[in-house]
Formats: C-alpha cells, structure tokens, sequence
C-alpha cells in the first residue's frame, strides 16, 4: 500500500510493516484531494485499514487527519480520489451512505443524549417495536447489554442515564452504539482526549476489543503515547500529504514525532504537489 | 453483527464470577455489564434531582393543602370544593399539557392562551351563527388548533426563529384575528346543547357507574401492564424490581384512581373536563414513555444534534409538537367555553401564565428533555389549590398572584439549580 505514494521503496526501512492480514484492505483510499478554497486540505491521500487492525492517524494540526476523517465519514466529501470497500469501489457523499456502508464515526463530542438511559441512547432512531409499534425495551435492553458485555464494558446501570456515566464509560456507549449499527469500519476522533487515568485504559481495552472482533479502527489522536499503546499501525499525515506509516512494533515514538513534524526533512513540503514525498522518517 | 457477539459471548469466568458477586446472582445477562459498584454513592439531594424529583412538589402541594384545610376550617377538603377546584383546573391543565409537549423540546408556546379563545370563537361563530351542528363547530376548532401548531411549528423548525418570538407573534395576531371574527361584539352567548354538554351543565358528568367500571379498566391494564412486563423481564434474564415494589405500584395507583373517583361520586359524579383530562394524560404518557416518537421527542430536547446524527427527522418532531400543543390548547378552549357558556373577546391572562406555571411547577424542565406528562397534575393542583384556597379565606386575586408568582420562582429556580448540578457531575 506504501508503494501507492513511494516511488523510492528503498530508502524505506521501517515503515509499510508486513500487514498479518494480507489482502484487500477493508477501506481503501486512493488519491484523496480537497480544497477548501486556495488551502489544500489534502493532496492525494492515500490510506487504509484493514479488517482486525487498529490504525493510529496522526499528523499535527492543519494535517488534514480531520478532512480525511471527514471524506470518511460522509460529511465532507472529496474532491477527487476513489474509496474502496472490500475491493469494492464506493461513493460516500453524505453520512448516511457512510452509515450504510458500515462506517461509523464516533465524534469527539459523542453525541449522546445526556437525559435518555444508556439503552435508550444505544438504539435512538432506530428502536426495536413490538406490539401495537410499543418500544420493545426488554428486547433492546438484552441486545444492548449483549454488546457491552462483547465490548467488556462496565456501566453501574444500563438504565442509568447517560449523564451520571463516567467520560471512558460514555466513550464505551458511543462505541457500542456503532457496533449496534453493523459497523465494519469505526472512526474514533481523539477517542482520550480529556479521560483520566483509568478511564483512558477502559477505552484502550475497548479499542482492542474492537480489533479483536474483526473491525477495522482508525483512531485519530494526538497523544502518542496512546496511539502507541494501541495501534498496529500508525498513519502520518502533514501538510495534507502522507508522509510516513510505520509499524508500531518497529517502530519509536520519536521517529513518528520527526514524521510529524517534518524534522528530518528539513525543509518544508512543497505544496504544489511536484516533488514526491518520502515514505518515512528519512533514510535510516 | 450478531456473530460477532456470539463469538465474544462468553466473558472470562474469574471476571463473571467476581461481577456475579455485585449482581448478587439475580441478572446474568447483566452481570457482565451492570456493575452496581460503579454507581457513585448518592446523597438524598441527589435523588431528589432524578427519578424523586417530584416529591418536593408532592410536599408543597401537601403544606398548601393543610395549610387550607385547616384556616378554612374543613371547608377545603369537602367533595364538593374538591369537585369544584379540578372543574376549574381541568382546562389549565389541558393547556399546559400541551406546554410540556414544546417545554420538552426546550422550546415554548407563547400563544396558547390566544390560541385556546380564538379556537373557541370559530367553534361557537360555526354553531351560533351558521347553525353547524356541535360536533362539526368543535371538530372545526380543533383542527383550527391544527392548522395553528404547524404553522407555529414550521416558523421554529424549519425557518429556525426562535419560538418564543414566533409564538409571541401569534399570539398578537390571533387575538387581533378573534376580535375580527366576533364583529367588536364583547361576548358570545353558545346555545348549543352538544357543546354545553362538555362541561356547561348540570349533567356535564360521567354516569357514577361507568366511571367506577372505567378506572376499574384502567387500574386493570395498568396492572396487567405492569405484571406482563415483569413477566418479560423475568424469562429475558433481566433486572427485576422487586415484587413488592411491583405490587406496591399497583395498590398506590388503585388507592389514587378509586380515593378520587369515590370523592367525586359522593358529590355530584366525575366531571366530563377532569375525565378528558386524565383521559389526555393517560394517553400523552403512552405515547411519551412508550413510543419511538415519545423516545425521539426527549432525545430532541436532550440534544437536538445527537438526535439529528442518529437519523431522527428533528424538523418533523418540532412540528409535531408544537401542533399538538395547540391543538391541545384547542381543546381546552372547548371546554372553556362550554364550562363558561359563552366565549368571550377578552382573554383571561392568568390563562397563559397558569398553564406554563404549572407545567413548570411541576417539574417539567424549561431547558428541554426532562419531565414527565403527569408533573401537570401536580403542577395544576398547586396553582389550583392556592387560588381555590385563597378565594375561600376571601383573599383577592391579589394575594393569590403574589403567592402564585413566588411559587413559580422557586420552582424554576429548583429547575436551573438542578440542571446546573447535573452539568457539574454529568462529566
């Protein structure tokens, strides 16, 4: 897949590890562009993720890690470029394409209802009825608890409203409500930002469980230390171009950080798009 | 998805020993999820915020109570001031009924009182002056009612103005618009047998027989409600309530529905305005607790963007409730006007402020999401009491409306203390 974007693969050294899951990856892009006005937001991205693996986005702001979240998801479609599914070439011009095709992103802000329980929130807009269009609230509150128990989550109560839950704990209902909606590919934005200590670690361990069930995971973060805890593979953007991707066996935090920030090039990228980019922290 | 569970279905046997252990061996299916432990130790303030947060309302309508009975000398509690005081409150709280359905929302309905009069005009204009038949000149205003709720609801929802200026503005309109109707005429007399039936004569009461088999009924399906869902639970492997609890849930509603059904036997029989409105608010609650679009009304108010992602037509839900707030306001015009025989160009304007006052008194949110239909009974049965009681110990409509307003600061001040204690610790 690194090839996509390297034209020099042999200056590369840790980067585009021997995936274990070889094949078509489950989500695949090609060529992503787009331009919000003159700034180039992300100039022929590449990315992929595959079935059973967590992929770290990482790049520093203004990247382009939330304009490719955005293509993604549905909410900002790309200028150009090709997304593939399982092989499958698809478009995803709203978030409700995005949502067919098993793509849920899970957004900072969570998007939860504070004063509906934790079951409610699971199966809003889409309840399950039974007699006479009633809701059927045994029967979503055994599905409900089902998936958190897959996703080993613990909540005080699944009829406890969402406002008296823990951030980690609210992040695991967000987290379940995607997988309640057949998800094959769940994007989490800066799924730590603002968790404490343990809670951080409840999530980490959802993130995991997600992998473990065959999902594909893109998790955008900002905190390495994390996107090392977690990850297989970590994919770099700057400038809106993709610079690196390395294992995460292989790899140190300090190589991403120069990736990231473009130390070792020392030069800027060039904009415009004509020289090509290295696929790596530099020759090592 | 489902075999993705299947295949992680079987959480590590130390781990479900020791969660087991929490559960004390009631749920499995929730063992593994619902750690009890997790739930932060409450104080008693903190449950009087939740699901106990009718019980400081239940107090003061307790105080108001004795606090009558006793400076009216017994005079307060009889069948017949009792009878009385829920004939005058019956179309408040109809009205207010309909608040709760926007005040759910976050949103709130300035015109209802309007709406309510000038429903009422073209209703006793249809039956007086044209000579339509009763029910043709009711069903008319009711869908006047309608016709208002959407468009109302059209200018918040979809053209986004805030509702209270968009309520504000019909409520100015369809006043000037009832004055038109009535020709600068101050009162008109309504003659019609049908619509004097709801609740403009002496025979305006339901037969002391069908209403004893009625609340039978309705204690019976509650009940049967109830025991079916325990039922359900029981064989899904889920959390139970107890069965005291269960049982004590019935035996309290039998005590509420028969204590009130005998206290109005004993004077004249049940009001057709008190059974219409319990009828609404048995009915708004089924649809409030028990349907998806009771379920996408709260989450709108909850948080209108989380509603919106998760597919939820939130322009429809606006629209639906402002419409049946005013078609409810409607029909609490109707029987107004039949209550008072004539309708009238001059708007009560207690009408509007008792209706919102006692939604909010009793407990329903300004803020949107939380609240439930039956905090109207409470709501309406306060400002009822204290107008009811003051009147009866010769006080003015002075002292009332003083009394009145303190009682609607505390309440809304308890309202925004609450939200922001619930900000403090939703995080």
């Amino acid at each position: 897949m690194a090839e996509n974007i390297t034209p020099s693969t042999g200056e590369m050294s840790s980067p585009s590890p021997e995936h274990p899951l070889n094949g078509e990856p489950r989500l695949r892009m090609r060529g992503i562009s787009k331009s919000f006005g003159a700034v180039r937001a992300l100039y022929q991205a590449d990315f992929e993720v595959y079935a059973g693996e967590v992929v770290g986005l990482v790049g520093d702001n203004g990247a382009g890690k939330s304009t490719l979240i955005k293509v993604i998801a549905g909410v900002g479609p790309a200028d150009e470029g090709e997304i593939f599914l399982e092989g499958q070439k698809v478009s995803i011009p709203n978030p409700q394409a995005a949502n067919r095709l098993g793509i849920e992103t899970v957004y900072q802000d969570l998007a939860l209802c504070d004063n509906l329980d934790v079951v409610a929130n699971l199966f809003l807009g889409r309840e399950e009825r039974s007699f006479l269009q009633s809701l059927d609230e045994v029967d979503m509150e055994k599905r409900g608890l089902s998936v958190l128990r897959s996703l080993d989550v613990k909540i005080p109560s699944v009829r406890s409203t969402v406002a008296t839950l823990s951030g980690g704990q609210r992040q695991s209902v967000a987290v379940a409500k995607s997988i309640l909606r057949q998800a094959t590919v769940v994007l989490l934005d800066e799924p730590t930002a603002a968790l404490g200590v343990a809670q951080t670690r409840q999530v980490l361990n959802l993130i995991r469980r997600l992998r473990d069930q065959g999902l594909a995971v893109v998790v955008i973060s900002h905190n390495l230390a994390d996107v090392f805890e977690v990850v297989d593979r970590v994919i770099v953007l700057r400038l809106g171009r993709r610079v690196g991707t390395f294992d995460i066996k292989t790899t140190t935090p300090e190589q991403v950080v120069a990736a990231i920030t473009g130390a070792e090039f020392g030069e800027l990228l060039a904009t415009n798009g004509t020289t090509p980019t290295n696929d790596s922290s530099g020759g090592r | 998805m489902s075999d993705i569970i299947e295949k992680n279905d079987t959480p590590e046997p130390s781990e479900a020993s020791q969660v087991a252990a929490f559960g004390g061996g009631q749920a499995t299916e929730a063992a593994a999820v619902e750690v009890p432990a997790y739930m932060p130790r409450r104080t008693i303030g903190q449950m009087l915020r939740g699901e106990l947060g009718f019980l400081p309302v239940l107090f003061t309508l307790l105080v108001i109570v004795i606090y009558f009975q006793i400076t009216t000398g017994g005079l307060f509690l009889t069948p017949v001031n009792v009878s009385n005081l829920m004939g005058q409150i019956a179309y408040v709280g109809i009205l207010g009924l309909g608040v709760i359905m926007v005040l759910l929302l976050g949103e709130i309905d300035l015109s209802i009182a309007s709406v309510a009069v000038l429903c009422s005009v073209i209703m006793a204009d249809l039956s007086e002056r044209s000579g339509a038949p009763g029910w043709v000149a009711i069903l008319a205003g009711l869908l006047t009612g309608v016709v208002i709720g959407f468009i109302n609801g059209f200018f918040v929802a979809v053209v986004r103005v805030p509702s209270f200026i968009v309520t504000l503005a019909a409520s100015i309109g369809y006043a000037g618009l009832l004055l038109n109707l009535l020709h600068g005429q101050a009162t008109l007399i309504i003659n019609n047998a049908f619509i004097l039936a709801i609740a403009g004569t002496a025979q305006s009461f339901l037969d002391n027989n069908v209403a004893i088999i009625l609340s039978v009924i309705v204690v019976a399906l509650f009940a049967a409600g109830l025991v079916f869902n325990y039922v359900r639970r029981k064989r899904a492997g889920l959390k139970t309530s107890s069965l005291l609890w269960l049982v004590g849930q019935i035996v309290i509603v039998a005590l509420l529905v028969g204590g009130a059904v005998a206290v109005f036997i004993s004077y004249k029989g049940v009001p057709y305005p008190v059974a219409l409105f319990f009828g609404l608010i048995a009915i708004f609650w089924l649809i409030m607790t028990k349907t998806s679009f009771g379920r996408h009304v709260y989450a709108v108010g909850g948080s209108a963007e989380a509603a919106r992602r998760a597919g939820i037509n939130v322009v429809f839900i606006r629209i639906a409730c402002f419409t049946l707030c005013s078609t409810l306001a409607a029909t609490g015009g109707i029987v107004l006007a039949s209550r008072g025989t004539a309708v009238a160009s001059q708007i009560d304007p207690t009408l509007l402020l008792n209706a919102i006052a006692a939604a909010v008194i009793g407990g329903v949110s300004l803020f949107g999401g939380r609240g439930s239909v039956w905090a109207i009974v409470l709501g309406v049965l306060i400002i009822g009491s204290l107008v009811n009681g003051l009147a009866l110990i010769n006080q003015g409509t002075d002292v009332s409306e003083m009394v009145e307003g303190v009682v609607l600061l505390i309440a809304v001040t308890v309202d925004a203390l609450v939200r922001r204690a619930q900000m403090r610790t939703g995080r």
